[in-house]
C-alpha cells in the first residue's frame, strides 16, 4: 500500500472515569485544521467500556467520524489492552495522521502503539502543520508535499525541533495539553459513528489493577498543572499562602514555590520550581513574591504566560514576566480572586 | 533475581546546546551526566538488590565516552556494564534506539527492566515504553513506587489525578520518574573498583534479531526538518498601578489570552 492511500486524521479521544478529557476536544479542534489543508475528515477514536453515549460530546466539538471501541476489558486504562485497540483501529482504517494526548495515558499508549504499527512518534509537540519536507528544496532529493511537520522543544526548551516523518504512516504525534484550541460547541452536531470490536484476550501484557487511588492530592505533580500560582519568599509566612491557595482554587490552578519557601519548611519539596527542583511549563505561571534567582528562572521561563507580582521593581523576575505588577501581593491577591470569583460566576 | 537498568548519558543543559550540520545534536560538544530519570531507575534496582539479592546490569547506547555513566553506575553499587557504540548507531531517533537496546538486551537473561522515565535531552518519555514492545513484555511507565512479591512486580503507577496499584508478571519493563528516591552516592570504595572494573562493549555485530533497516539515523521514521536554539523571551510589560488597577490589569491579560 503507498503512503498515499492513508487517509485522514485521527485523534485519540482520551476519557477517564466515562469523562472525555479535555484534551481529546483540543486534538480534535487541531484536527480539523491540518484536515482543512488536507482536504479530508477528522476521526476522533473513542476507547473504553460503556462509552458510546459519549460520542456526541466529540460530534459536537467538531469530530467528523467517531469509531468507538467499547469492551469491558478497557474500563480502565491499562496499557496492553487500549494499545491493542489503537493499533486495531490504525490496521483496519489507516490513517494518514494520528494524534494522541501527552497526557500521562497519552505517553504511555503513544509510544505503544507506534512501536508496535512501526512508525515514527514526535512527543508533546507544541505545534502542528502541514507543509513540505524538506522544508525547503534540496537538489537530488524529493521534496515531499502535505507532510505533518510536527514542532517541539527539546532540552528542557533550550531548543525547538520540527520534526517530519516522510516514509511511514501514520504519522503520530502526542499533543501537549493545553496549547491547541479546541472548537465553539454545536449542540446537535452529527458525526458518523461507527463500533469497532479487534477482541481483548488477555495475555501475560495485560497487568492487574490492584487498586485506584485517586485525587491524592498532596501528590498533586506541579509539572502536569496547566496554571501555576507560585509563591517566592514575599509572601512572609505559611499562613499567607491561604491567598495564593485562595487564588488557585478559582482558577482550578495548583500552588508551588519558591527554594527560599521550601528552606523556610513553608511548603514540601514536591513544589519547588527551579533547578533544584522541578521543571514546569505551565500556560500561565504566577510568580508571587518570588525575586527570580537564575536558579528559579530555569525552572518556569519556558512558561507560556508569565504574570509577576512583586513590590521590588527591581527583582529579576520582571526580566522574563509577560506582565509584570509592581505592588503589594497582600493587597493585589484578595482583590483578584474576589474579581475572578465573579468573572468566574458570570460565565 | 536479574535487573538490567538502561541508562543515557545526557548533556548537562546548563552546558549549552550544539548542533551538527544535519540537525541533530553534537553530543561530543557538551558535557554530560547520567540522566536523572534514569539514575532513580538505577537507584530503584539497587534497593531491590538490597532487599531481595539481585545481580544488576547497566547496559547505555552512545559514545565511547559514554563509558563514564557506565562507571558512576558501578561505582554506585551495578554488578555489571555494557556499552554499546556504533558508527552506524549514529543519529537514531527513539524507534531506532528502542530496537538497538532490544537487540542488546535480548542477550541477556532478565526479570526486570528498569528505564528512566525521560532524558532531559530529549524530553520524549518514548524509549522504554517502545524496548517493551519490541521484547513483547508488559510496560508499567511512571513508576513513584516498587515492590516485588513472588515472580510479580507491584508497582504503585501515577497518572494525573491519581495512581493506580498495578501487578504484572516478571518479566517486565518499569520506567522510573525521578522523584522514585534520592540516588545514592558513589562510594569510595565503588569508585576504585569501578576504574578497574571491566566495560562490556558491544557493536553492530551483538545485536540481536535487529534489521539494519530499524538502526541509526537510516532507520529513525522521524527526521528532524529544522532545529534551533529556543529564542530567549525578553521582558514583557511591566507597569504600577493600584491595586484595583492591577487587578483590572491582570483580569484583562487573563481574558485576552483565552485563559478566563
Amino acid at each position: 500500500m503507498s503512503l498515499e492511500q492513508y487517509k485522514g486524521v485521527f485523534v485519540f479521544a482520551q476519557q477517564v472515569d466515562n469523562e472525555i478529557s479535555g484534551i481529546a476536544f483540543e486534538l480534535i479542534g487541531k484536527g480539523k485544521d491540518l484536515a482543512k489543508d488536507l482536504d479530508t475528515e477528522v476521526t476522533a477514536v473513542l476507547v473504553g467500556s460503556d462509552v458510546k453515549a459519549l460520542a456526541s460530546e466529540l460530534a459536537a466539538y467538531g469530530a467528523d467520524r467517531v469509531i468507538v471501541v467499547d469492551d469491558p476489558e478497557l474500563k480502565e486504562y491499562r496499557t496492553e489492552p487500549y494499545a491493542h485497540a489503537l493499533a486495531s483501529v490504525i490496521e483496519a482504517y489507516k490513517p494518514d495522521i494520528f494524534l494522541v494526548g501527552a497526557t500521562a495515558i497519552g505517553r504511555d499508549l503513544g509510544p505503544r502503539v507506534s512501536a508496535r504499527i512501526h512508525t515514527g512518534l514526535t512527543a508533546d509537540c507544541t505545534q502542528l502543520d502541514i507543509g513540505d519536507f524538506p522544508i525547503n528544496p534540496i537538489p537530488g532529493r524529493e521534496q515531499k508535499h502535505n507532510q505533518l511537520l510536527m514542532t517541539r522543544p527539546a532540552f528542557g526548551g533550550n531548543t525547538i525541533a520540527t520534526i517530519a516523518c516522510p516514509e511511514f504512516r501514520p504519522q503520530m504525534a502526542t499533543v501537549r495539553p493545553g496549547v491547541m484550541q479546541k472548537l465553539p460547541r454545536e449542540e446537535g452536531r452529527q458525526a458518523v459513528i461507527e463500533e469497532f470490536n479487534p477482541g481483548f484476550t488477555p495475555d501475560h501484557k495485560y497487568v492487574e489493577i490492584l487498586e485506584v487511588v485517586k485525587a491524592v492530592t498532596d501528590t498533586v505533580d506541579i509539572m502536569d498543572a496547566k496554571i501555576l500560582v507560585s509563591g517566592g519568599r514575599g509572601v512572609g509566612s505559611a499562613e499567607n499562602f491561604k491567598l495564593l491557595d485562595d487564588l488557585a482554587e478559582v482558577l482550578g490552578a495548583t500552588v508551588s514555590c519558591s527554594r527560599a519557601v521550601v528552606d523556610a519548611g513553608w511548603k514540601p519539596k514536591d513544589l519547588q520550581v527551579g533547578q533544584t527542583g522541578k521543571t514546569v511549563r505551565p500556560n500561565v505561571y504566577f510568580a508571587i513574591g518570588i525575586s527570580g534567582a537564575i536558579q528559579h528562572l530555569a525552572g518556569m521561563e519556558e512558561s507560556d504566560i508569565i504574570i509577576a507580582i512583586n513590590k521590588d521593581e527591581t527583582a529579576p523576575i520582571f526580566d522574563v514576566a509577560d506582565y509584570g505588577i509592581v505592588g503589594d501581593l497582600n493587597k493585589i491577591l484578595p482583590a483578584l480572586t474576589e474579581k475572578l470569583k465573579g468573572e468566574m460566576a458570570a460565565k | 533475581m536479574k535487573i538490567v537498568v538502561c541508562i543515557k548519558q545526557v548533556p548537562d543543559t546548563k552546558g549549552g546546546v550544539k548542533f551538527n550540520p544535519d540537525g541533530t545534536l553534537d553530543r561530543a560538544a557538551m558535557l554530560t551526566i547520567m540522566n536523572p530519570d534514569d539514575k532513580a531507575g538505577l537507584e530503584a534496582a539497587l534497593r531491590l538488590k538490597d532487599k531481595y539479592g539481585a545481580e544488576v546490569t547497566v547496559i547505555t547506547m552512545g559514545l565511547p565516552k559514554a563509558e563514564d555513566v557506565l562507571r558512576e553506575a558501578l561505582a554506585m553499587g551495578a554488578d555489571k556494564a555494557i556499552l554499546v557504540t556504533d558508527r552506524v548507531l549514529g543519529g537514531a531517533d527513539t524507534w531506532a534506539t528502542s530496537q538497538t537496546l532490544a537487540g542488546a538486551i535480548r542477550n541477556l537473561e532478565y526479570d526486570l527492566i528498569i528505564t528512566g522515565r525521560q532524558a532531559i535531552d530529549g524530553d520524549t518519555a518514548q524509549v522504554g515504553p517502545q524496548i517493551s514492545e519490541h521484547l513483547d513484555i508488559p510496560v508499567i511507565s511512571y513508576a513513584q513506587k516498587i515492590e516485588i512479591e513472588g515472580d510479580s512486580i507491584i508497582v504503585e503507577r501515577q497518572y494525573d489525578d491519581r495512581y493506580h496499584v498495578l501487578k504484572a508478571k516478571m518479566p517486565c519493563l518499569v520506567t522510573a520518574l525521578a522523584e522514585l528516591n534520592e540516588p545514592r552516592y558513589m562510594t569510595p570504595g565503588g569508585i576504585f573498583d569501578a576504574c578497574a572494573a571491566e566495560i562490556t562493549v558491544w557493536g553492530r555485530a551483538n545485536l540481536v534479531d535487529v534489521e539494519d533497516s530499524n538502526l541509526g539515523l537510516k532507520g529513525s521514521p522521524t527526521q528532524i526538518a529544522k532545529a534551533s536554539d529556543k529564542v530567549r523571551k525578553g521582558a514583557g510589560e511591566k507597569v504600577t498601578l493600584d491595586p484595583t488597577d492591577s487587578v483590572d490589569y491582570i483580569v484583562g491579560k487573563l481574558k485576552e489570552k483565552h485563559v478566563i
